[in-house]
């Protein structure tokens, strides 16, 4: 084999393997996609023409509920998040429910079953879990005025602790 | 001999009916295997969740609507997102993924036999010729001395 040949095979395997460990290390250091403040998103609506930006909601307190019609626990504390957003949306709260990985029609018949009030957008598949750390529905995070996350609710939440973290974002 | 022609005659012509009702009249069972659950990281046809018989209920109303196969996957891209086929598609970026393993493969088997041609060509070769280089006259009086004291 001529010697540029065997030299040039040689850097392009060096070249491969560099590559590939260049990936790993970058798959290692970046986690699961998870970003630190909150990914802006513009999203439909569900119960409402148009988008929704998270963006121009900056300077009030978010509560980002995500769900899906399929979901078990969504439906169980649906209840407590519509009464929680009536109680709060006169003090500078917004509530977004974030439908994901869900038929829309389903979705919207889950939020006509639960009377939901607040703004409930479509993310389709999973576009959004990565950004924001999802492993399953539903999560809840809470997003202060300054635009970053006070608090984080695997599961299900309860009344008590919602309307806690919402008391505590709103001191900030 | 006869017969096993006849069959697979009827093989080759009925294969592509089959995939053509298929197409247009699929059920839920041929749908199954081709999804996702999206919940469950398995097919369809693996998963009895609450996510997979909600996606069951929504094939099965596309299927009454009168929807083709075709139809119905795109239905669920749209709702679902890319992630619910099973397989990627084989259109755009996606058929990157049905050919790169087919190219990978090529590419080997090239890589091979030229590696073989070569091995094969090396061996099969004339044999080196002796080296030329002339003896030194030294050398040469010393092969002599030695040859003459061999020979006595």
């Amino acid at each position: 084999m001529p010697a540029r040949l065997k030299l040039t095979g040689q850097v392009l395997a060096v070249a491969l393997v560099g590559g590939l460990l260049g990936l790993l290390i970058w798959k290692v250091a970046h986690g699961s996609g998870e970003t630190k403040d909150p990914k802006n998103f513009t999203l439909p609506r569900l119960n409402a023409p148009g988008n929704l930006e998270l963006a121009s909601l900056k300077g009030k307190v978010v509560v980002l509920n995500f769900m899906a019609s399929w979901c078990v626990p969504c439906g169980q504390e649906a209840p407590a998040i519509e009464h929680l957003w009536r109680q709060y949306r006169s003090k500078d709260v917004v509530f977004v429910g974030v439908d994901t990985a869900d038929a829309s029609e389903d979705a919207r018949a889950f939020i006509r079953k639960h009377h939901l009030t607040y703004p409930v957008v479509r993310s389709i598949g999973y576009s959004l879990w990565g950004p924001y750390g999802l492993t399953g529905v539903p999560e809840t995070r809470v997003i202060g005025r300054n635009g970053k996350f006070t608090t984080k609710f695997p599961g299900a939440i309860t009344h008590a602790d919602l309307k806690r973290a919402i008391d505590q974002a709103l001191r900030t | 001999m006869l017969a096993a022609s006849v069959a697979a005659a009827a093989m080759v012509v009925a294969a592509p009916a089959a995939a053509l009702a298929s197409e247009q009249h699929p059920t839920l069972a041929e749908i199954e295997p081709e999804v996702m659950c999206l919940v469950c990281k398995t097919t369809l046809d693996q998963s009895d969740s609450a996510f997979a018989n909600q996606e069951r209920t929504l094939i099965r109303s596309l299927i009454a609507r009168g929807y083709t196969k075709s139809q119905i996957k795109k239905k669920l891209v749209a709702e679902y997102g890319p992630e619910i086929l099973a397989a990627p598609e084989d259109s755009g970026f996606d058929i990157l993924a049905w050919w790169l393993p087919i190219a990978g493969i090529v590419a080997g088997a090239v890589a091979l036999a030229w590696l073989a041609w070569r091995w094969s060509r090396g061996r099969r070769g004339p044999p080196e010729e002796p080296s030329t280089t002339p003896l030194g006259p030294d050398v040469e009086q010393q092969l002599d001395r030695e040859l003459a004291r061999f020979d006595a």
